[in-house]
């Protein structure tokens, strides 16, 4: 099948590509079919989520467990339970990219991570009771870029 | 919407299994006891709107993968 998206022209995918978010995400709570789209650079970890709709809707998404070593949390119940999750291998988690007009100053939303059970394909974005983690995080270190700017 | 007036100790049922009780009232705060199946999700509102917000802030307005070129190297020094 195909999919009509402003980004990425039109993409060939298959019905089991597509992961369903039965409940859309929060603000956009009919949006409940996105397909993942890749970024084949090795050196950018971004990618994409595509809603199967809505050709201009995407967002930057990030592996966080790429970025951040210590990144943890517990899955809640609610969510075990409705994405029918059987075996823990079978979760990938995304998290939602902000990218500003600077963007050294892109943050990702810790607080709300997108979890897939790519058994069924399922998808949900959760939101964790957990005070170390908020909806904005920098993904590049911005000491490390004052340190730059200063050596300049 | 629903409005009704409950005292320190005092419950309602949602729905069979739901229970909010009312644990204790002081200085503008009410204290909420829920009791709920796992499967329910309670969350504080601000938190989901706060979500919700961050979420409409993040579509995709932008951008070329070349854009991003480099950013990422100075991520590991």
């Amino acid at each position: 099948m195909k999919i009509e998206t402003t980004m990425f022209g039109e993409i060939e995918t298959t019905e089991e590509q597509i992961i369903n978010f039965i409940d859309g995400i929060p603000g956009f709570n009919d949006e409940k079919e996105f397909i993942l789209v890749l970024n084949e650079d090795e050196e950018n970890p971004l990618n994409w989520l595509q809603s199967t709709k809505t050709p201009e809707l995407s967002f930057v998404i990030v592996d966080p467990f790429e970025i951040y070593d210590d990144y943890d949390f517990k899955l809640p119940e609610a969510a075990i339970d409705k994405l029918d999750i059987k075996d823990e291998k079978d979760v990938v988690v995304w998290t939602i990219v902000v990218v500003p007009k600077d963007i050294t100053k892109m943050t990702t939303n810790l607080i709300g991570p997108i979890i897939v059970n790519i058994d069924n394909m399922k998808g949900k974005q959760i939101i964790l009771e957990d005070n170390r983690y908020s909806t904005k995080h920098y993904l590049i270190d911005q000491k490390s870029l004052d340190d730059e700017k200063g050596g300049k | 919407m629903l409005i009704l007036s409950r005292k320190e100790n005092e419950s309602i049922i949602i729905d069979d299994n739901i229970e909010v009780k009312i644990l204790g009232i002081e200085n503008g705060r009410v204290r909420l006891g829920i009791e709920a199946p796992k499967n329910i999700e309670i969350l504080r509102k601000e938190l989901y709107t706060e979500v919700e917000d961050e979420n409409k802030a993040a579509v995709n307005k932008t951008m070329s993968l070349d854009d991003f070129k480099g950013i990422f190297k100075r991520r590991k020094k």
